[in-house]
Formats: C-alpha cells, sequence, structure tokens
C-alpha cells in the first residue's frame, strides 16, 4: 500500500485534492437539493436500500426519508465465494447496517409485515403502520431452502453438505467440507436452481475454485467434478454459456443439463434431480447446494407481484424494466434482487439501477420528465482459479458490455481481474452504499 | 462500473485504506517536497547519492509486487494476458519510483553538512 501511494507522489495529490473540489462542484450533492416534505419509505436496508437512502439523502432537502429492516447486520454477499474459497474470515462480508444510514434518514429496525400499495402505506411486524407518498422496495429475495426435501441448513459444513449462499458462517462452513473433500476426492456436485437468482456465476465459480484447490492439493485426478444446470445453458448469456462450456470441458468438469434439484439426503449422501426423464438420484461426497430463489413473503402477499408471465410464480415486482417503477403504482419503485426484470440480481446492478429509480422519483416530485434508463447491466466477475477471473457484464440484450473496452477484454482469464474482485469490488461497493459511486 | 471519475476513485480509495488514506497521501506529499527540497538546496541531482538511491528502488519496485502477490493470494503464474504484465510493470514502477524519492529525500535531508557541499562541488567540478 505504501507503494501504492508512493507511486501517487504530488501528482496524485494534487488529484486528490481536485478531486475533494470535483466532489463538492460536481457531484449530485451540490446540485441544489430539491426542497420537499415528501415522505419516503424505503423497505429493506440491504445494497439496493441503502444505496437509495443515500443518494435520496444528497439530493433532497426536508425529505422524511425512513428505512425498514430488522437485520442490523450488513452482509457483502460477494464476500461470501471468498470466504467459501478459504481466502477470508467470516467477518470480512459482515458490518453494521447503523454505519451506513445517512444523515437524514431514520432506520426502524423492524421488518415490513405489510405493504399497501392502495392505502400508500407499510405496516411493520409490531403492527406499526407507517406511511408514504413514495415507496421503494428493496427487500432482495428469500432463500427457500424449504423448497428442496430433507434440505436441512443446520448440517452445512458436515457429511460434505455445502451451500454458498446461506449466510457468512455457513460459507466458511462449506469451505471446510470443501476443503475436506480436496483432501480426500471422491464426487462432487455443483448446480443451480430453476427460478431467477442472484449472481448467477456463483455457482459456476465455486466449482472452477473446487477444481483449482483439489489441483493444488495433487488429488485433482481423485476427484469428478460435475455441474447439473437447470436447463440446456450453463449461463443465460449464450456468449458466456459458451465460454464457460469450453472452460468445463477443459478442467474436466462434467456437465448434465435440465437437472434441478428437488430433494436431498444429507445422511447418505444423495441428492436427486428432476430431469426430463423422471428423477435421477446422484451420490456425492461434497455438494454446493443453491436454493431456490423468490420474492420474499411481505412482496409475495402484496399487489406488488407480477400478475402473469414468467415472473408471476415466485412474486417478483411488476415493475418497468428501464425505470424501476412499479406499473400499476407510480409512487411505488422497486429496485435491486426483488425487481421482476429479466437481467440484473447483481450489486453491480443495484449501482446502475438506483440513480435511475432515484432520478425519476425526483422528477415527480418536480414534475418533470427523467430521461434516465437501466438498460440491464449486469456484472458478476466469473473467478476462473484462485488468482484469475474473467469479467462478465452484460444487459437485457445479451450484449456484452465491458466497462474497459480495449484495456480490460471481457471473458478472458486474467489477474487485474482477479485483483478487482479481490481488493477492488468491496470498496467500490461500500462506497455505493454511501452514494459516493 | 458506470462513471469512473476521480471523486469516485476517491471514495473507493477511502473505502479501501480507511483513515490511513489521507495520512499516506500526506507522508507522499512530504517525500516529493523533501526530495524537491533537497535536489533546489544542492543546486542538482547528486549522482552517488540517486545511484544509491535508484538501487534501493529497484528493491521497492520488486517489494511493491511482491506484497501486491501476497494481499491478493495470487502468484506469477496467474498472470494471463498482457494487461496483468502491464499492471505488473505499473506497480514495479509505482515501487520504484516511491523508494527512489523518498530514499534520495532521506540520504539527503540526513547527509553530513561538508559531505553535501563536497559533494555537489565535486559534481559540478566532474559535470565542467
Ligand atoms: C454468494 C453470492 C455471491 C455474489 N456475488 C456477486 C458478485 O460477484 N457481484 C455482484 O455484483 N453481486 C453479487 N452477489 C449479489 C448481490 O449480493 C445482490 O444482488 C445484492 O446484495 C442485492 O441487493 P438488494 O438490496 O436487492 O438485496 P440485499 O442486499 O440482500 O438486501 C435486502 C435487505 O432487505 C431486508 N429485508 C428482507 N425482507 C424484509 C422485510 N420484510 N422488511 C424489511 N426488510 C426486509 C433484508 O434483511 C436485507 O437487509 C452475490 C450474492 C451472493 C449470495
Amino acid at each position: 500500500m505504501r507503494t501504492m501511494a508512493g507511486g501517487l507522489g504530488r501528482r496524485g495529490l494534487m488529484a486528490g485534492a481536485a478531486a475533494i473540489a470535483a466532489l463538492g462542484a460536481s457531484g449530485a450533492a451540490a446540485e441544489h437539493p430539491v426542497r420537499t416534505r415528501a415522505k419516503i419509505v424505503i423497505v429493506g436496508a440491504g445494497a439496493a436500500g441503502l444505496a437509495a437512502a443515500s443518494r435520496l439523502a444528497q439530493r433532497l432537502d426536508g425529505a422524511e426519508i425512513t428505512l425498514l429492516d430488522r437485520r442490523r447486520e450488513h452482509l457483502y454477499q460477494p464476500g461470501f465465494t471468498l470466504v467459501a474459497a478459504g481466502l477470508k474470515a467470516p467477518g470480512y462480508t459482515v458490518s453494521a447496517t447503523r454505519d451506513y444510514v445517512p444523515r437524514g434518514a431514520t432506520l426502524i429496525e423492524e421488518a415490513a409485515a405489510e405493504i399497501d400499495p392502495v392505502g400508500r402505506s407499510v405496516t411493520t411486524e409490531s403492527g406499526r403502520r407507517v406511511p408514504y407518498d413514495f415507496l421503494i422496495v428493496a427487500t432482495g429475495l428469500a432463500l427457500d431452502y424449504a423448497a428442496i426435501e430433507g434440505m436441512d441448513v443446520n448440517r452445512i459444513g458436515r457429511d460434505g453438505l455445502g451451500s454458498v449462499y446461506a449466510g457468512p458462517e455457513q460459507a466458511a462452513a462449506t469451505w471446510r467440507a470443501m476443503s475436506d473433500f480436496a483432501d480426500r476426492g471422491g464426487t462432487a456436485l455443483f448446480l443451480r436452481p430453476a427460478t431467477e437468482m442472484k449472481c448467477a456465476g456463483a455457482p459456476l465459480k465455486y466449482a472452477f475454485i473446487t477444481d483449482d484447490v483439489l489441483r493444488r492439493r495433487g488429488n485433482r485426478g481423485r476427484a469428478e467434478l460435475v455441474y447439473n444446470a437447470h436447463n440446456r445453458a450453463l449461463f443465460s448469456v449464450p456468449i458466456v454459456a459458451e465460454k464457460v462450456r469450453m472452460l468445463y470441458q477443459e478442467r474436466g468438469i462434467r456437465v448434465n443439463h435440465d437437472h434441478v434439484l428437488r430433494a436431498i439426503d444429507p445422511g447418505r449422501r444423495i441428492a436427486t434431480f428432476r430431469t426430463p426423464g423422471g428423477d435421477v438420484e446422484q451420490r456425492y461426497d461434497f455438494i454446493n447446494v443453491v436454493p431456490p430463489m423468490r420474492a420474499p413473503q411481505v412482496v409475495r402477499n402484496s399487489p406488488l407481484p407480477w400478475q402473469s408471465g414468467p415472473f408471476a410464480a415466485d412474486g417478483w415486482a411488476e415493475v418497468d424494466r428501464h425505470t424501476l417503477r412499479h406499473v400499476r403504482f407510480p409512487e411505488v419503485f422497486c429496485v435491486g434482487d426483488v425487481a421482476g426484470v429479466p437481467k440484473g440480481k447483481t450489486a453491480a446492478s443495484v449501482k446502475w439501477q438506483v440513480p435511475v429509480a432515484v432520478d425519476h422519483l425526483i422528477a415527480t416530485i418536480q414534475g418533470r420528465q427523467s430521461s434516465e434508463r437501466y438498460n440491464g447491466y449486469t456484472s458478476c466477475p466469473l473467478i476462473t482459479r484462485i488468482g484469475r477471473a474473467m469479467l462478465v457484464e452484460f444487459d437485457y440484450n445479451d450484449n456484452l458490455v465491458p466497462s474497459f473496452p480495449g484495456v480490460i477484454a471481457p471473458l478472458e482469464e486474467l489477474w487485474i481481474t482477479w485483483i478487482m474482485k479481490e481488493v477492488g469490488l468491496k470498496p467500490t461497493y461500500l462506497a455505493m452504499l454511501r452514494g459516493r459511486a | 462500473m458506470k462513471e469512473l471519475d476521480l471523486a469516485t476513485l476517491v471514495a473507493v480509495f477511502e473505502e479501501m485504506l480507511g483513515w490511513t488514506l489521507w495520512p499516506i497521501v500526506a507522508a507522499c506529499a512530504v517525500a516529493t517536497l523533501a526530495f524537491l527540497y533537497v535536489v533546489l538546496r544542492d543546486r542538482g541531482v547528486v549522482a552517488g547519492r540517486m545511484l544509491r538511491a535508484e538501487l534501493l528502488g529497484v528493491l521497492g519496485g520488486v517489494a511493491a509486487v511482491a506484497v501486491m502477490f501476497v494481499v491478493t493470494n495470487s502468484s506469477p503464474a496467474d498472470l494471463g494476458g498482457p494487461i496483468d504484465w502491464l499492471l505488473v510493470v505499473g506497480i514495479f514502477a509505482a515501487g520504484l519510483v516511491g523508494t527512489v524519492i523518498a530514499s534520495y529525500a532521506a540520504m539527503g535531508l540526513f547527509a553530513r553538512a561538508p559531505e553535501r557541499a563536497g559533494a555537489a562541488l565535486r559534481e559540478r567540478a566532474l559535470g565542467a
């Protein structure tokens, strides 16, 4: 770090001073704050909720901004993968929600029990009614482990049962189970659910990481790795799917298609997959369970979900894909994982969605039209081994939208991309929570 | 990443380094100012001292690259393309330049006065 800063030298300092000036001069903060007495309620103080609160607090003067979330810890979820790779302790992903609540916003440490977009109010679990003029729904999604017959979250870390998604401690327990497996060899199963999911690259990454750990321990020859894809493709973006197919072939990771995990017997280490030809049982020594994901119950029980189409069954919120504004309740915006849009569901998407939704909300207060649009930007740096990753950034049209065209090639296994994921992503994410990135 | 402007970059570095960011920036500024001071005071660069600083600089560059590999749990085997090599060169250069400036300034500041004058005079004589 010293040397890094050493390189900054005098020019770096001048740049720093310029940057501080720029913060005041050109940032959204310095545009004249919009005066309003609007009551804005944000349900969910995760990545999207906190980022939205920070942006609103910067751009509004006099608004009543209320965040609702029972969880006191803030979880930096992209770090779960690094915890499950044995590179970080669980604490790396945990901080306090309160530390990111901007001045001028209030956090109520309760879950929302009911959302009533007709009466424009939210009721908390203790029965407190919180009325709003504008509502931002940022509840993230619910992991539906119960939908997998026999699955027991408490057993993660034992008998070869892993699940990176379940939480920081479970990610660490998954590492212990995987590391055990890497010492002994056997069969490892990887999979993804048939539902929409956050960071669709995460299950793929974990197969790559397991392959790498086995090789480092000289045990790759004693292990078979199997990835069970839920449909015909390894990834929803064709060019990415092809690249992963090639890499899996190169690494000797076998792929099954149309396999969806239906049940698991953790004692006997047998996983049952639903396939077009009927149920198939697979024995395993290690498995990374990725559960089905749905909108949280409070959203599913509200009038907000899609009424028909592919997003209806799991209750994703029916928003315009370019503005994140609810199609039936114009004073409601749904951002982050809960939004029923074809791409998204990464923290990187949140970074692009929040400024768009916030600008449309403020435009409504001001009686103007906003021209901001979210193009579906989604990014999931795909770790292909410890020390290398590929940039995977795309939009609604399955086009690659590289952030550094001509400099950092997408879909290429690079060290620089690994550094971005391991060193750069967390501070960028935290700066986003504070409305500064 | 949407707008990668300077303000964003500062925000990201603040999150990465926490309270240590500005002390580090200040230390760099002090080293640079001290370097300039020493050069102005001696009316030029003292070759012998610069050579020693440059030798230390090479070590600083190597150390910078090594530290980067250690903190990122990676190794030279992970370099995958030209951009990776460029990054290594950049990190090496940053380590080198930083160490040269800091060590030259330190040696200049702590050099005894007669030695200082002598060195500068010899230089000028040699140069003439
Ligand atoms: C293993 C893993 C790896 C990932 N890797 C990456 C990656 O590499 N890059 C990337 O960009 N993204 C990644 N992600 C995805 C990223 O973490 C999420 O997309 C992002 O956190 C979504 O933000 P959100 O605000 O919608 O949801 P969250 O951050 O999950 O926050 C939702 C919040 O809502 C709260 N909440 C829920 N219900 C209620 C209620 N009824 N009332 C009040 N509050 C409620 C929750 O307590 C929570 O605090 C990864 C995720 C996982 C799990």
